[in-house]
């Protein structure tokens, strides 16, 4: 069981900065993401765009902005769990008890969702019997390679990982990689590869094609798929690899006991506290009047929750309001020298 | 101000005035009509605004821009008819554009 005075969940650029106001008044923290990486919308959809209404940062990419919270954090060891999520969340005496995905189990008095628009999962086959073989057969990412040697894969998908994986697979398996149009979205380089494995017949190509079917019992046999113009093929196939990019999903926070509309939470806009005491709700998710989803809010969001959180982890103590120009304690807790 | 045809999946048929510079995305949220996400919020990054136009409709809207097609293939059953709503931008050239929309965004 993990303790901590608070517990954040999502590692936008609001949950970041949320830490960052926590750590600076003296509270601990720890954050859970689902992404495999710091950054949340920002890293995840648009790291090379560039960002113009960052206060007092006249421009910087999604992945830059990501990098500045990321060192502007540094001085302070905050553990982060990247690729949980947070499944539960329940009242136990004064504390909530938060589970992930992992089994991971936090006690805390405070849990801060800076959940953006929900969780980012992957994009699955629409086909609805491809549920049944999910994480058997059907796969939305590759954790060993190994099983699929010497057996037929069928790999969907336009982008990167489609392409690198078919490429890759390609070198130990049958390979067909089955794509809606013509272009492809990858890097030219693994295209051009992709297009002359193909012609040396070792990459099966079906581009204009869309899965409409799967067969088989207890065993995955084949897969249907359907061109623009109608053509049906049946593709016998050991495996089937869909990679269709992440969606980002409201999910497990559904069922906290949130008032939630239209997948976002309301909060007051004093402490962004929802209608749980000890559960508040900033950045994207939150909802009140006037609300702009802006990164520039998301941070004052976190400056006044971290604030209401002191309250419930420090029930003895009095929080004071300090510069951090001028505070000893905070110049402490940053680790520079005071003047 | 245009007069823009939402199609729901249950075949129920809203039509909406949608004034000039929003976007056929907005229009749909903003009048509460069911099926269109749009969980990035028109950044042309999530593929949940996806709608079908009518084959009429077809060569009339301004061309996809670079990276619209590449977020179609994230879509849910995308066809040669497929545009996302938000880089659809009303004009008075848009009156009677009607939209089907899917079923699912994702
Ligand atoms: C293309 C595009 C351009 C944009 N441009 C701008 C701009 O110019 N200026 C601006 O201010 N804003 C811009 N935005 C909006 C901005 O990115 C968002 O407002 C911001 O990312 C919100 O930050 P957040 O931390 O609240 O949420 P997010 O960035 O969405 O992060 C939330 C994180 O929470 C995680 N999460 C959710 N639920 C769970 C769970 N149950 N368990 C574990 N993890 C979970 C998610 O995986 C995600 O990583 C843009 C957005 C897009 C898509
Ligand atoms: S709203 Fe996200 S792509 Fe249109």
């Amino acid at each position: 069981m993990n303790k901590t005075d608070a517990l954040i969940i999502g590692a936008g650029p609001t949950g970041l900065f949320t830490a960052h106001q926590l750590k600076l008044i003296g509270l601990d923290c720890e954050i859970v993401d689902n992404l495999d990486k710091i950054g949340g919308q920002c890293i995840e959809l648009y790291p090379d765009k560039p960002i113009y209404d960052i206060p007092a940062v006249p421009e910087c990419t999604g992945e830059e902005l990501t990098n500045n919270l990321i060192n502007q954090i540094k001085p302070f060891d905050i553990k982060f769990h990247l690729s949980e999520r947070v499944d539960e969340v329940k009242k136990e005496g004064d504390n909530w008890i938060v589970k992930t995905s992992n089994d991971t189990i936090f006690q805390t008095p405070n849990v801060i969702i800076a959940g953006g628009v929900g969780s980012f999962e992957p994009r699955k086959f629409f086909v609805k019997e491809c549920e049944k073989f999910e994480n058997q057969s059907i796969f939305y990412s590759i954790k060993d390679k190994k099983m699929f040697e010497g057996k037929t894969v069928s790999i969907f998908g336009g982008g990167d990982s489609a392409l690198d994986w078919a490429v890759e697979l390609s070198k130990n398996s049958k390979v067909n990689l089955i794509h809606r149009r013509d272009d492809f979205r990858g890097a030219q380089a693994t295209v051009d590869k992709v297009k002359q494995l193909a012609n040396e017949g070792k990459i099966n190509l079906f581009t204009k094609f869309q899965m409409t079917g799967i067969k088989g019992e207890n065993k995955l046999e084949s897969i249907d798929i359907k061109s623009d113009d109608k053509e049906v093929k049946i593709l016998k196939t050991d495996y089937v690899l869909g990679f269709f990019g992440l969606i980002m999903q409201l999910g497990p926070i559904a069922n906290w006991g949130l008032n939630i509309d239209k997948k976002t939470i309301e909060v007051d806009t004093e402490k962004f506290e929802t209608n749980q005491k000890g559960i508040y709700a900033v950045g994207d998710i939150c909802s009140y009047p006037g609300k702009l989803k802006l990164i520039l809010s998301g941070f004052h969001e976190g400056a006044l929750a971290a604030r209401a959180c002191f309250k419930l982890a420090r029930p003895n103590e009095k929080y004071r309001f300090e510069f951090t120009t001028s505070s000893k304690t905070i110049k402490n807790r940053l680790g520079v020298k005071g003047d | 101000m245009a007069k823009i045809t939402y199609i729901t999946s249950d075949d129920k048929i809203h039509e909406i005035d949608v004034q000039n510079g929003l976007t056929v995305m907005e229009g749909a949220v903003q009048n509460d009509i069911p099926g269109i996400d749009a969980d990035c919020g028109g950044g042309m990054a999530c593929a949940t605004c996806h709608v079908y136009v009518k084959e009429e409709w077809l060569d009339k809207l301004p061309t996809k821009e670079d990276g619209e097609e590449d977020m179609l293939d994230m879509a849910f059953e995308p066809k040669k008819n497929s545009r996302l709503s938000c880089q659809l931008v009303v004009s008075d050239d848009l009156d009677g554009l009607t939209v089907d929309i899917p079923s699912k965004q994702g």
